[in-house]
């Protein structure tokens, strides 16, 4: 991707631009400074609020800052009480896993069926896509979670829908057996992101291809194993990749639904919450760098995974 | 649908086969929404009646919900309506002005180290934000920014969400080249050739970040929940919440009515910008 920016050098290098400077070393020269006096913003953002901030924390991992008092070195203390001694930080993981395993896949699965009944030409295309869109762009606010929280409450709706056939339900929010599914439910309605991006995917495949499967008498399904997957793969690698990183981080849905406990017994107790809990709500802030930094692992790792893993099932086509 | 006819020869099965697909995607449609609708249809019922009605037409009309939760809080909802739009419209500028800024240096302009910056600045877009929250807090703890509203427009002017730099980017290559030249070659500087060409003709990607930025900040909570935490600086989001606190689990009316109008922009957006959601999206992926 970097290497594509490097611009091609210019078609035609104007020897003596109209501004009336004057060797082209020069003008380079003023080039650059232009550049960078474009990018001052970026550059004090990238290291003021991005760089640095990467640095201190990596730094405060290492030591039991907490606001209130000095910064002192405790070596590996943090990491290792982490893993040994904190079955909160389990619980957390395992909560956050099990979310990410459970939701991506079948978010993603709608996305990726529901693509397939809206692509190719169907009446009312754009309508669809925005009903189904709709709720991507509100599911991660803080009303919708408080939508969510009443809907599969003691009295909510779900159990009113239940009650019209006679089945008597309980609160599935406060239930440590069913409160985390009503958080994956709440992401699977999200689906339509990447379905969008699924759509866009369909579009660039061209129908010839369609035309000539069809001529050599291949079915919809044969079409759909033989064509449509293997080059929609790119996209349904980019989107799990992108789903994965994304739903790691999650956060509103697991502090609404639980009103900012991660209960019933830490059964939403989400990685980012606990991360919350400990930083800003006790102030152990360089135990919550600990825990953001083995976050960056475990999502750099998942995502190395990824890649490696996705040689063997996408298919970039014929990269001319 | 002459292409569709031409896979398929047996159209008659092919009409009944697309009507049921319809009658599928609406009725699905109605699933995904229905939740969506029953928020809606609940605020206007009398409270008692919110959980005894699982339908959509309230069989009694009220705009109770809405009176009593606009004064439920320490403040009227337009206070906290103000200062979301007022966060939101300053992020909304920062992130146009400072990642347009930076996307044209990067798509158009030549200078030394370009490739390492343009690496870094893709490497940001994926950064978790945990990983840096922690010292940004302390940061502006000691710069006495904590409970206003800088810690969270600041970052917006410094081109912090590097996606819509690369969205913007990726948008000024497109642009043909020889109107940078024909800029220059009017006496046109870099910052003209800039602001008066490449700005202009950027309008669709613009557009995708204004309304993204829009969106994302209106929603966004985490930070809003970090930095502002005195009741006279509470957006709609952390306003919201207060709600679950302060009413128990009595006051659901008010509370809905009170979210409907906390999605409303975001419903009006949406709207307004669908093509440059949908397009930004599908180039990008980002969501």
């Amino acid at each position: 991707m970097v290497d594509s920016l490097s611009l091609k050098k210019p078609v035609v290098t104007p020897p003596a631009p109209a501004r009336g400077s004057g060797p082209v070393v020069n003008r380079s020269r003023r080039e650059a400074l232009a550049a960078y006096a474009f990018l001052i913003p970026w550059f004090v953002g990238l290291f003021l609020i991005t760089v640095g901030p990467i640095v201190a924390s990596f730094y405060l991992s290492f030591t039991n800052y907490s606001l209130l008092e000095e910064a002192e070195w405790v070596g590996l203390d943090n990491y290792v009480k982490l893993f040994t001694e904190d079955p909160r930080f389990w619980a957390s993981l395992k909560v956050t896993a099990i979310y990410v395993v459970v939701s991506v896949p079948l978010q993603l699965g709608f996305a990726l069926a529901l693509a397939l009944l809206l692509d190719r030409g169907l009446r009312g295309l754009s309508f669809y896509r925005s009903v189904y869109y709709l709720p991507s762009l509100l599911g991660g606010s803080v009303a919708i979670a408080i939508l969510w929280r009443k809907i599969f409450g003691a009295d909510g709706l779900v159990n009113a829908v239940l009650g019209l056939f006679g089945v008597e339900g309980t609160s599935y929010v406060n239930n440590p057996d069913t409160a985390l599914s009503t958080l994956i439910l709440l992401h699977v309605w999200t689906f339509g992101a990447p379905m969008v991006i699924f759509l866009a995917g369909l579009r660039q495949i061209p129908s010839s291809y369609y035309e000539a499967a069809a001529i050599d008498g291949a079915g919809a399904v044969q079409q759909f194993r033989s064509i449509t997957l293997p080059l929609l793969t790119p996209i349904i690698f980019f989107n799990l990749v992108l789903e994965i990183i994304k739903s790691f981080q999650s956060f509103t849905q697991s502090f609404i639904v639980s009103n900012g406990t991660g209960g019933p017994n830490d059964s939403t107790l989400f990685y980012t919450l606990y991360l919350y809990l400990k930083g800003f709500k006790h102030y152990e802030m360089g135990y919550a760098s600990a825990m953001a930094w083995v976050l960056v692992v475990i999502i750099a790792g998942l995502t190395g995974i990824n890649f490696l893993a996705s040689k063997y099932w996408v298919f970039y086509g014929d990269s001319k | 649908m002459a292409t569709a006819s031409s896979r398929n020869p047996v159209l008659y099965r092919r009409r009944v086969s697309r009507g049921a697909k319809h009658l599928m995607l609406i009725g699905f449609g109605l699933v995904m929404l229905y939740p969506l609708l029953w928020m809606i249809s609940s605020s206007l019922k009398p409270e008692e009646l919110i959980f005894r009605e699982p339908g959509l037409i309230p069989s009694e009309i009220t705009f109770e919900n809405y009176t009593e939760g606009w004064d439920a809080l320490a403040h009227p909802f337009s206070y906290y309506l103000w200062n979301s739009a007022l966060i939101t419209v300053l992020s909304v500028i920062g992130n146009l002005a400072a990642c347009s800024l930076a996307a044209y240096s990067f798509a158009r302009l030549n200078f030394p180290l370009k490739k390492l910056w343009f690496a870094l600045m893709l490497g940001t877009i994926m950064l978790p934000l945990h990983v840096v929250i922690v010292p940004q807090y302390i940061m502006f703890a000691q710069l006495d920014m904590i409970n206003t509203i800088w810690p969270l427009i600041l970052p917006k002017f410094l081109a912090h969400d590097s996606f819509f730099i690369f969205l913007m980017v990726q948008f000024i290559r497109t642009l043909p080249r020889e109107l940078d030249e024909a800029a220059s070659i009017d006496g046109a500087g870099y910052w003209r050739t800039f602001f008066r060409v490449i700005l202009p003709l950027c309008t669709p990607a613009l557009a995708t970040t204004a309304i993204f930025t829009f969106i994302w900040t209106w929603n966004d909570f985490f930070s809003q929940l970090l930095y502002l935490n005195n009741p006279d600086n509470f957006t709609v989001p952390v306003a919201l919440r207060t709600f679950l606190d302060s009413s128990g689990e009595s006051s659901w009316g008010p509370m809905f009515a009170m979210s409907i109008i906390a999605l409303g922009p975001i419903f009006g957006f949406f709207l307004a910008g669908q093509k440059y959601l949908i397009r930004g999206m599908a180039t990008t992926g980002l969501k």
